[in-house]
C-alpha cells in the first residue's frame, strides 16, 4: 500500500467539510427541538446529562496514566485528590484549580 | 461587551486558557511536523473549533483518508455535543443575537463551564454566556498558532498545566453534585468511563471510541435507573439543582 497525505488543497477542503460535519452535530438539537415544547425526555437529560457527562470527562482525562509502571498515576490521583479536598473545603473554584495543577506540575517533576 | 462581562468571563475562563493553551501548541506542532503549513493550524481551529476532532482530523490528512472517510469518523468523534446541545436548549432561549456563535462554540470546555456557572443578577445571559465562549475560542486559536509558529522556542516548560483541565472537570463535578445530592449519575459516568478505558488497554475497544461508548452507555444505564423518576413526575422530581435554570427562565 503506498499512502500519499493529502495535498494542501485536499486538507484545507477536508477541513472545511470536518467543520461542517462537526457544527451540525452542535447545531442538530437547536434546530430539531427549539421550535416546539420541549419534550418530556429533555427534563431528563438536563437533570442527568450534565453530572454523568462532567463524571465521563474527568475520567477520561486520566485516561492515559499507566498504572503498571512507575510512577503508578501517582501524581495525578495525589493531585486530583488535592483538588477535590481542597475544593471541599474552601469552595473556591479557582484556588482548587489552581491549587491542584501546581500541585501536580510538582509531583510530576518528583516523581 | 463591557469591561464587566470581560472581568467575570476571564476569571471564569482561566483554566481553560491554561488546558487549550497547554493542548493548543502540540496541535500547532503537530500540523507542521505533517508537512502542512503553518497556518492550517490556526484555520483548522477557527473553522472546526473541537480539539479530539482537529488532532484525528491531521491524523487522517496524514494517512491521505477519503474526504468521506474524514466527514464519518468527525461525526463519531462529535456526536457528543448533540448531547450537550439537547440539555443546553432552555438556557440558550433567551441569548439574543449571541445564540448562533454560543452553538458554534460548544467544545466540552465551554459546555462544562456554561452548565456550571451562574449567571450574575441584573447581567444578561447571552452577554455573559457569549463572553466566556468568545474567550474560550479565542484561547483556542491562540494556542494553536503559538503551537505552528514558535512552539519549540519557548523558554520554559509548560509540562503539567493541562492537569488544569482535569481539576476543572473535578470541580464543576463537585459543584454539580452539591446542587443536585444524586451520586448516581457520577457513579454511573465514572464505571462506564473506566470500563471503556479498561477495554481499550486490553485492545478490544479503538481508544478514539472511549468517550462515545462511555457517552452512549452512561445515557442507557441511566435511562434503566433514572428513567421511570425522569420521565413521568416532574414536579415532584424539581431538585434544588434547577435553581439556576428557573433563574434563567423567569
Amino acid at each position: 500500500m503506498n499512502f500519499m497525505k493529502l495535498s494542501m488543497a485536499a486538507a484545507f477542503y477536508s477541513s472545511l467539510l470536518a467543520a461542517g460535519v462537526i457544527f451540525s452535530t452542535r447545531v442538530f438539537p437547536f434546530i430539531l427541538f427549539s421550535g416546539k415544547d420541549p419534550p418530556a425526555i429533555l427534563k431528563f437529560i438536563e437533570k442527568y446529562i450534565p453530572p454523568m457527562v462532567m463524571a465521563i470527562l474527568l475520567a477520561y482525562c486520566l485516561k492515559d496514566i499507566h498504572l503498571s509502571s512507575e510512577p503508578y498515576g501517582l501524581p495525578h490521583f495525589a493531585a486530583l485528590a488535592g483538588t477535590v479536598l481542597l475544593h471541599l473545603w474552601k469552595k473556591n473554584a479557582m484556588l482548587s484549580i489552581f491549587g491542584g495543577t501546581i500541585f501536580f506540575m510538582i509531583m510530576n517533576r518528583i516523581c | 461587551m463591557n469591561r464587566y462581562y470581560f472581568t467575570q468571563a476571564l476569571q471564569i475562563t482561566m483554566p481553560v486558557f491554561f488546558g487549550y493553551t497547554a493542548i493548543g501548541i502540540p496541535f500547532g506542532l503537530t500540523v507542521v511536523n505533517a508537512g502542512y503549513p503553518w497556518w492550517l493550524a490556526p484555520l483548522m481551529s477557527i473553522v472546526m473549533y473541537a480539539g479530539a476532532g482537529q488532532y484525528v482530523a491531521i491524523g487522517l490528512f496524514s494517512a491521505g483518508v477519503s474526504p468521506v472517510a474524514i466527514a464519518v469518523t468527525e461525526l463519531f468523534v462529535n456526536v457528543r455535543h448533540v448531547v450537550y446541545g439537547l440539555s443546553l436548549i432552555t438556557k440558550f432561549k433567551n441569548v439574543g443575537k449571541w445564540k448562533f456563535f454560543l452553538i458554534f462554540g460548544l467544545t466540552d470546555e465551554t459546555y462544562a463551564l456554561l452548565t456550571g456557572c451562574t449567571v450574575p443578577e441584573q447581567s444578561e445571559p447571552g452577554t455573559f454566556y457569549g463572553t466566556i465562549t468568545l474567550l474560550d475560542y479565542l484561547y483556542w486559536i491562540s494556542g494553536s498558532l503559538t503551537g505552528a509558529i514558535a512552539g519549540t522556542l519557548l523558554p520554559f516548560s509548560f509540562e503539567g498545566v493541562d492537569f488544569a483541565l482535569t481539576a476543572l472537570f473535578a470541580v464543576l463535578l463537585i459543584d454539580q453534585l452539591r446542587a443536585t445530592k444524586d451520586m448516581l449519575p457520577c457513579a454511573i459516568g465514572l464505571c462506564v468511563t473506566t470500563a471503556a478505558i479498561v477495554l481499550s488497554k486490553l485492545h478490544v475497544l479503538d481508544a478514539r471510541h472511549i468517550l462515545l461508548s462511555a457517552l452512549s452507555t452512561g445515557i442507557a444505564v441511566l435511562i434503566l435507573f433514572r428513567g421511570r423518576n425522569g420521565f413521568s413526575s416532574e414536579k415532584a422530581e424539581e431538585s434544588p439543582g434547577s435553581n439556576t435554570k428557573s433563574d434563567l427562565e423567569g
